[in-house]
């Protein structure tokens, strides 16, 4: 069965377990809302400073959230070891991580647009207006975000100590994208919105390059 | 034993030599004075600390195909040695910007990076402190290794076009842009003996890690037994 | 696509070690097992008949040496050794291997659809009647029974008839009618041509199956009925640990 027959049908898979229970996606709105509320008490949030700090902290609050969301991702797999069943049942081990990623970037995504509004009323910053270039970078920094964590969580589920070793193997890795987001979003939140193309030009570039090394290394990231 | 002695002598030499250059024979720079002269010991060794995690990352990718235990050894030995140049360049880099600028620390492209790469590979090797079975330690830190690296310009690059200081401190900009002739051969001097150190290093952690790495699979078989 | 009858495969082990750092689970294990042959695999826990099976499924590679299948479809090669997992290799394990969070139909129908089973929803309702699980199609895999599991399990794997199939204490869960019922399972599929390795731990229904029975020792083999050992003997410490 081909790549993307595969990927569609785990990634059915990965929706249908998650939408189900919705374990995962109130954990990590409750955890960001959370943050959101502690990082106000950081700072007077008047609309000046709230223009600031705000695109920072959202997604300094993203990326935490993801470090703890993606932890599941491949250890609710060594249980019953499905994994294995997995291996033994597609062609190609890409199509496992690629379903994986989407399914994550989809979550974060989720979780980042249902945060938005509250964010917007919270630090008094009006979105709607770009809205539509707002999901553009959210989708870019979160593709980036589920890429490196979903590769990580494999090597991560191996090790002791896992629940504090993704965020420690997570985090550096990702400041590129922490960056460029937040770059991005600043520009789209300003008095006067613009879109900073390199900014996005660049969280693709990052996308593209650990997607390929996912589809390069992802066998090995998976072996026994 | 003979080729130890020699090998430390030489470059004893060398470092005790770029270490005299710096101070006797360098001239003195125009407006930051005595200090300026940490710059030989702060660039060294951030050129010396990339190339150590370069030589860690072909390491990892040759384990990764080819699975030898002696390309595990040299990773997580580029990777420590790496550290130790990574750290002496994050230490020497607020013990110059204060009194020249000020400022304790700066965060500028290559300052800012060379932390991140720094936090990269103490998780790297506290990855490697976390896996029990040497076979699965290697490949999965060679995995992150080589996403680590691979990071690596990526880094760089957001920090140098979003987040570099300005202004940028004049010799920061570049170390090859406006140093006069005698600091330029004392630069690559120290380069040169930074690096031969980097190897020496290198050469006894790489003899550590091998043996230290048979002591392990003779511990294990007794536990097994 | 696969036609309905099983290609005969072999299975041909070649000098086999599995190290774990110092530890040896595997040593220099050669066994060539011909297509359509069932083997009893026998031995103390520790023996290595997991981690035997597991490199045959290609799950856990090999140290050294090498396993292959003669007879897939994917011709031998020049060096006489052909390489790729057989179509359809099926694995049996302690562990289900199937998602607690899915229903019966949902795990099976996502296994289906991964292998490329044809008409795989008749497929899956004919496995779940065979497995005696129909009625609880739509419940939770995580709601079942061991034995229901252990059904389950097997279910899965028979998703597409295999010509390899490896087991790994099977049996383990079932109770008297389960157990009946994987005789007769597996009877059916060796009759059309299924190679067989498994490793049990004493049910005769299933071991009188096999026409041949290797014993391992400490990750070695150390007794062969192909060598004139006696299937008594192979399987007498079969259930002491």
């Amino acid at each position: 069965m081909s790549v993307l027959s595969n990927t569609t049908a785990l990634l059915g898979k990965e929706l249908r377990t998650e939408f189900r229970s919705r374990e995962l996606l109130t954990t990590t709105v409750v955890f960001i809302l959370i943050v959101m509320v502690l990082f106000s008490f950081t700072f007077d949030p008047t609309v000046g400073e709230s223009r600031r700090f705000g695109p920072g902290l959202l997604w300094l609050a993203f990326l935490f959230a993801s470090s703890l969301m993606l932890q599941p991702c491949f250890l609710r797999e060594l249980n019953n070891d499905t994994l294995s069943a997995l291996r033994l049942s597609v062609s190609d081990p890409f199509a496992i991580f690629l379903a994986k990623l989407a399914a994550n970037t989809l979550f974060l995504l989720l979780t980042e647009l249902l945060l938005l509004p509250i964010f917007a009323i919270l630090y008094n910053i009006p979105v709607l207006a770009v809205f539509g270039q707002l999901v553009l970078v959210f989708f870019l920094g979160s593709l980036g975000v589920a890429t490196a964590g979903t590769a990580l969580s494999a090597i991560s589920a191996q090790a002791r100590m896992r629940e504090l070793m993704l965020p420690l193997l997570l985090l550096p890795l990702l400041t590129p994208v922490l960056v460029a987001s937040t770059e991005v979003t600043a520009g789209l939140l300003d008095r006067q919105p613009f879109v900073q193309w390199k900014g996005v030009g660049f969280l693709a570039v990052f996308d593209v390059v650990f997607l390929t090394a996912l589809w390069i290394f992802g066998e090995y990231l998976l072996e026994e | 034993m003979w080729s130890r002695l020699i090998g430390g002598s030489a470059v004893l030499a060398l470092v005790g030599g770029a270490a005299y250059a710096s101070f006797y024979v360098a001239p003195e720079e125009r407006t930051m004075g005595l200090v300026q002269r940490i710059f030989y010991l702060h660039a060294a060794c951030g050129l010396t600390m990339f190339t150590a995690f370069f030589i860690c990352f072909c390491s990892n990718i040759a384990y990764v195909f080819w699975r030898s235990a002696k390309s595990d050894a040299l990773a997580v030995s580029a990777a420590e040695v790496g550290l130790v140049f990574s750290t002496v360049n994050l230490v020497t880099g607020p013990i110059w910007a204060h009194p020249a600028w000020g400022i304790w620390w700066t965060w500028d492209a290559r300052l800012t990076s060379a932390f991140v790469l720094w936090l990269l590979y103490i998780a790297y090797l506290l990855l490697r402190t976390l896996i029990e079975e040497p076979e699965r330690r290697a490949l999965l830190s060679a995995l992150f290794g080589i996403f680590a690296f691979l990071d690596v310009p990526l880094v760089y690059g957001s920090i140098r076009w979003w987040r570099t200081q300005h202004p940028q401190p004049v010799l920061m900009g570049g170390p090859g842009s406006g140093l006069e002739p005698t600091m330029l051969k004392i630069f690559f001097f120290s380069i040169f003996a930074m690096h031969a150190l980097m190897v020496l290093l290198l050469i006894d952690r790489y003899g550590l890690e091998k043996m230290r790495g048979e002591a392990e699979i003779v511990r294990r078989e007794l536990e097994a037994a | 696509m696969s036609p309905a009858a099983v290609s005969p495969t072999g299975i041909r082990f070649d000098d086999i070690e599995k190290r774990y750092g110092g530890l040896y689970a595997l040593r220099r294990v050669s066994l060539e097992i011909a297509a359509g042959e069932c083997v009893v695999l026998a031995g103390r826990n520790g023996s290595g008949k997991t981690t035997l099976l597991r490199i045959a499924a290609q799950l856990v590679r090999p140290s050294t040496g090498q396993v292959t299948f003669p007879g897939t479809s994917r011709d031998t090669a020049a060096n006489g050794a052909s390489e790729q997992r057989p179509r359809a290799t099926a694995y049996v394990a302690h562990a289900t291997m199937v998602y607690d969070e899915l229903t019966a139909e949902e795990n099976l129908l996502l296994f289906a659809r991964l292998v490329g089973v044809p008409a795989r929803r008749e497929r899956v309702d004919a496995l779940l009647a065979d497995v005696g699980l129909a009625e609880r199609r739509d419940s939770l895999v995580r709601t079942f029974s061991r034995g229901m599991r252990q059904r389950i399990a097997i279910a899965r794997a028979l998703l597409r008839e295999p010509s390899v199939l490896l087991l790994d204490e099977p049996a383990t869960g079932l109770d008297v009618q389960g157990t009946a019922w994987l005789a007769e399972t597996l009877r059916r599929l060796r009759d059309a041509g299924c190679t067989m390795l498994m490793s049990l731990h004493g049910e005769t229904e299933i071991s009188s199956l096999a026409s041949r029975g290797v014993r391992l020792d400490a990750g070695s083999v150390v007794a062969d009925t192909r060598r004139g050992a006696s299937f008594a003997s192979i399987l007498k410490f079969a259930d002491a640990s």
